[in-house]
Order: C-alpha cells, then structure tokens, then sequence
C-alpha cells in the first residue's frame, strides 16, 4: 500500500483549478449517477407525454356523452400540456432532492471542500437540473402536443402550432416546470433536509391555493392570481377557465420572481451558514 | 503548513472551541488528541473552511481554505462523520470530486486501486461497511495527491487489519514527506506514527509537544515493582537510597526514584529474597488520560506544564 503511494505521485500531471465549467462537468456526474434522480426524471417524462395524450384518448372515445358545452369549449392544446399537473410533483421532489440529498447524506461537505467558494455548487447543480428538465419537458411537451392532436382529429378538435396560444403553451408548460424545479432546488438548499424541503414546496405550490379557496370569493380571487402556482401555470394554459388570472408572460414572470427570491435566499444562506 | 490563530467556536451558549493557536509543521505527522467532545472536529471543519471561526483565523499554505485556487491539490480531508452521498457508487462519487479540479479518470482509477476498493468501486457507498467506508474516504483525501493530508479519526471502528492498513497507509504518507494532520481520542494510536502532538480537552489547547519529549517524560517517571517476602527490610533500604516506596499489598512495593538494577543490588547486599523485580511500562495512554483527565484545570500550556502533570500519574 505505501509502496504504491510513494510511487504513485503524478508529479509532472498538469493540475487544474477549480472552476465554474469543471464544478458543472461534476454537478452532471452527480445528477446523471443517482437511481432516484434517472427515475424522477422518468416519471416526469413519461407523465408529461402521457397524461395528456391519455385523457384525449378518452374524450374523444366518450365525445358523444359530453355536455354540449363541454363540446364547445374543449381545448386540445390545454388537454395536450395538462401532463405537467403531474410531472410537477416529480421535479419538485426532485429538485428539492438534488441539494437536500447532499445536506442529509453529508455530501455538502464533500462538495464544499473541492469548490469552497460554495456559490459556483449552487450555480452548477441548478444550471445543470434546469438544463435536464427544460430539454426533457420541451421534447415531452411537444410529443404530447402532436399526439394528442393526432387523437382530437376523429372529432375535428385538432389545431396546430401556428394557431394562438398553442406554441406558447407547449413551450410554457416546459418553461413553467424548469422554473418549478429551481424554485424546489433553492427551497431545498434554503431547507437542508429533504423532508422538511418537500413540505414547505408542496405548501407553497398545492396548499396556499387550498387556504384561498375557503376565503371570501372576492379576497381570494384578488390573491389568488399572485400565488405561485397559479402565476406559473398561466404561461401553460390555452383558454382559461375564469378571469382571475394573470396575462401569461406575466404571471410567469411574477413565478420567476418568486424563484428569484429563494433562489438568493438560499445562495445567502449557503454562504453564510457552516456545512 | 496549517495555521490555526485564536480561534473560538462559539454555538450558542456552549463554547466548542476556545482560543486554540497551534501550527501543523510541513513534512511531519502531527496528533492531534483529546476525548471526544473536546472540538478536534470542530477545528478541521474550520480548518477546512466548512464552519467559520467565531473569531481568530486558519490558513492553509498561508491562504483561507475558501480562496485555495485547487483545495484538493493542496490538502485532502477525511472527516469523522461520511462525507460522501449514500446513492452513488464509489467510482462516481470520486468522478464527481475529481472534475471540479479537471483530474483524469485514470487518477480515480489509481486511488481507488490504492485503498482497495478495485471489486466494491461500482456499488453503491450505502451498502459499504465502515471499514470500505473509511477506505473511500481516504481516496477521496488522496485523490488530488495534495501534500497535506486531514484525517479525522481514522482508525476508528476499524477492524485490526484495517487498523493495521491505516497505519501503514500513515508511514507512507510520511515516508512521502508528506503533512499528515491526525486527530484520535486514542494515545497510543497515535504514538506509533506521531512526531508531533497537539493535545486538547474542552476546546482548550493543553499541550503542544513533541512525542519523544512525552515519551522521554513518562519514561524518566516510570515506577519499579518488587515482590518481596522482606517487605518491610527492603523498603527501609530503599528509601535509606532516596527512593519513594508505596505498599499497596503485603509484599508488594512500588518504587520510584532508583532504577531496577539498582533495587537488585540493594536486595542482595541486605541478602533479601525478590520474586519478582520489574520497570513497569511507561503507558502514554496514561499520561495522555492525565492531560485531558477532568480532575485538571485546562489552561494554555506549552512544554514547560507537561512534566508536572506526567509526575502526577507516575
């Protein structure tokens, strides 16, 4: 053993330094290399191109027993992207996962001791997870979108990419999930524990809008556009279902917002806090 | 070289490091002791810019680990508590810390092989037992071939080979001329690859000394027991020579003060029987329990404090 170390010195080897491009290469390794993060990833694919896909198949086989109004205001674009009601929660899990794994395992320390400048880790793994899940959900959205188009067409429902809405919809739907996953990784770093991570994330994005539902209509319809997840999901919807919502780009810029409040929260804190 | 100036580690009330100043000197092994409890962690997560001191400073080859260009280059850690995420298998948990410093696959390959991790390196690092565990570990210090090297508590729960593979590992490291920084609640672990020590309890810096100078101390102290059926003759002839003779059994004597070969000749000039006449071992886990023992009061003390607290065990 010593005997091998004591020739195992790579003296002349080149060495490198840490930087921002090399902890990106390592946070890609570390993403790519965990069973959890290869199956959240999974389900969120197969729940973004399926469930849309799935429901339309569904419509379309019972269309003669839907109301008459149901009828006239089916909308395939927001049947197609509809999947992201679902992989929202595995990108949130997920991304509360990437940095509170490393909190609960130890990991931090590891990560810390090679960059200790702490912020490039952060940067890196979000950066990398955001990149993931844009490219995935894109894809994912898209083949939902031309399938489920596909399927409307036995009753003359189909539109195309060119109509209103439904390029920004299939787009937003990705957009609105890669935000989302940043918003779960900064809650997560914010957390440090995956449990704790989990809950706050599903009571900011699924309880809050609970709570203003038992308000008075009007309190809760005046709040009810800034919540988070009803400012992000904007951007994905085609026609909506009543006015109390934000104009799309708006209210995803007001979901950035938010994301954008965690997200310096959690760097602060990573600096400030010990590993 | 490791510098550790006046630092004070402060959580709340309770005070886990407390004024602590000492140096790692380059190319050496130093020991860092104490029992548990007394912040030796707490100090290598500050050396290691992991927690911030509450006040005072550490560097590192004369810079804050945090603005170190390539840490893993210049000192790798094992800490006590796993380091290393549960999920990922060894291979790519030291792919993963490599690339921050763009260090080739090959080297990964290298350490790995070096520990002898070589038939486990694809599994996951949840199912390792502690031993393998604490062997990632170190490939995980050794994987940027850094010349200063942080070990918390190496040895502990090793089985004896592992402790014996962790000792020999040790040797190398400072056959290498290597800086080895080495905590341990245990003396004489440390003892046997050593040059230095740093001894701390309670936060406090106790000692600061070289281990000959220990061992010279607890040597130049060590008692003499005799078992005689003249207890009593004996005893008057001994103290008659200037020595210090305790009886904790009929028969039973402890000297101090004249050396065993010298107790030989005074039995036989008196024409006493000996059954037994034996220099008893100095025990460095004695002196090291003297210096952390609670019934001490722990101030800063450098070399000059020592003698006095080794006479008190000997």
């Amino acid at each position: 053993m010593s005997t091998a170390l004591v020739g195992g010195r790579p003296a002349a080897a080149p060495r490198g330094r840490v930087t921002q491009a090399n902890v990106v290469r390592s946070e890609w390794t570390k993403l790519v290399t965990l069973r959890s993060t290869r199956w959240s990833l999974l389900a969120a694919f197969i729940a973004m191109t399926g469930l849309g896909i799935l429901i339309a198949a569904a419509q379309m086989n019972r269309w003669t027993h839907l109301e008459p109004h149901e009828r006239a205001t089916y909308d395939s674009i927001n049947t197609a992207v509809g999947g992201y009601n679902l992989a929202q929660l595995a990108i949130g899990v997920l991304g509360v996962m990437v940095i509170s794994g490393e909190y609960s395992t130890g990991m931090i320390r590891s990560s810390f001791m090679a960059a200790p400048k702490r912020l490039p880790v952060l940067w890196a793994k979000i950066g990398v997870f955001a990149t993931v899940t844009l490219v995935l959900m894109l894809v994912a959205s898209f083949i939902s979108f031309f399938v489920t188009q596909a399927i409307v067409t036995s009753h003359h429902q189909q539109h195309s990419l060119g109509d209103p809405h439904a390029l920004r919809t299939v787009v937003g739907a990705a957009l609105f999930l890669t935000v989302l996953g940043i918003l779960a990784t900064s809650i997560g770093a914010l957390v440090r524990n995956t449990a704790g991570g989990i809950a706050f994330f599903v009571f900011l994005l699924f309880v809050l809008p609970g709570i203003t539902a038992i308000l008075p209509a009007a309190t809760g319809d005046a709040i009810n556009p800034y919540l988070p997840l009803t400012a992000g999901t904007a951007i994905a919807t085609s026609t909506f279902e009543n006015s109390h919502h934000l104009a799309p780009w708006t209210g995803f810029l007001v979901f950035c917002g938010y994301t954008a409040v965690a997200l310096v929260a959690a760097a602060i804190g990573m600096l400030r806090r010990d590993a | 070289m490791i510098i550790v100036d006046h630092i004070t580690k402060r959580y709340g009330e309770k005070v886990a490091v407390d004024d602590l100043t000492f140096t790692v000197q380059p190319g050496i092994v130093t020991g860092f002791l104490g029992p548990n409890g007394a912040g030796k962690s707490t100090t290598m997560r500050m050396i290691l810019g992991l927690d911030a001191p509450s006040s005072g400073s550490v560097t590192v080859n004369g810079k804050a680990y945090r603005n170190l260009q390539a840490p893993l280059h210049e000192i790798g850690a094992m800490l006590e508590a796993r380091a290393i995420h549960t999920g990922r298998s060894a291979y790519h948990h030291l792919l993963a810390m490599a690339q921050t410093h763009a260090i080739p696959r090959s080297r990964v390959d290298e350490v790995i092989d070096l520990v002898g991790l070589d038939a486990v390196a694809r599994k996951r690092v949840g199912g390792f037992s502690l031993g393998m565990g604490q062997r990632l570990g170190i490939a995980s210090a050794l994987l940027g071939d850094p010349n200063t090297v942080i070990l918390d508590e190496p040895a502990n729960g090793l089985d004896p080979e592992g402790i014996l593979w962790i000792r020999n590992l040790l040797k190398g490291l400072a056959a290498d001329g290597r800086t080895v920084f080495l905590s341990s609640h245990l003396m004489s672990e440390i003892a046997l690859t050593a040059e230095h020590l740093v001894v701390v309890g309670r936060g406090r810096l106790i000692a600061d000394t070289s281990v000959a100078d220990i061992v010279a101390q607890a040597s130049q102290n060590r008692a003499v027991r005799v078992r005689t059926p003249d207890g009593t003759q004996l005893r008057d002839a001994l103290i008659a020579e200037g020595a210090t003779v305790t009886t904790t059994t009929r028969g039973l004597l402890e000297v101090h003060g004249v050396e065993s070969h010298r107790i030989g000749e005074i039995a036989m000039e008196q024409r006493l029987v000996l059954h037994e006449l034996t220099p008893q071992q100095a025990s460095l886990e004695d002196a090291f329990m003297a210096l952390t023992g609670d019934s001490v009061e722990y101030h800063a003390a450098g070399l000059d404090r020592l003698p006095t607290e080794l006479e008190q065990i000997s």
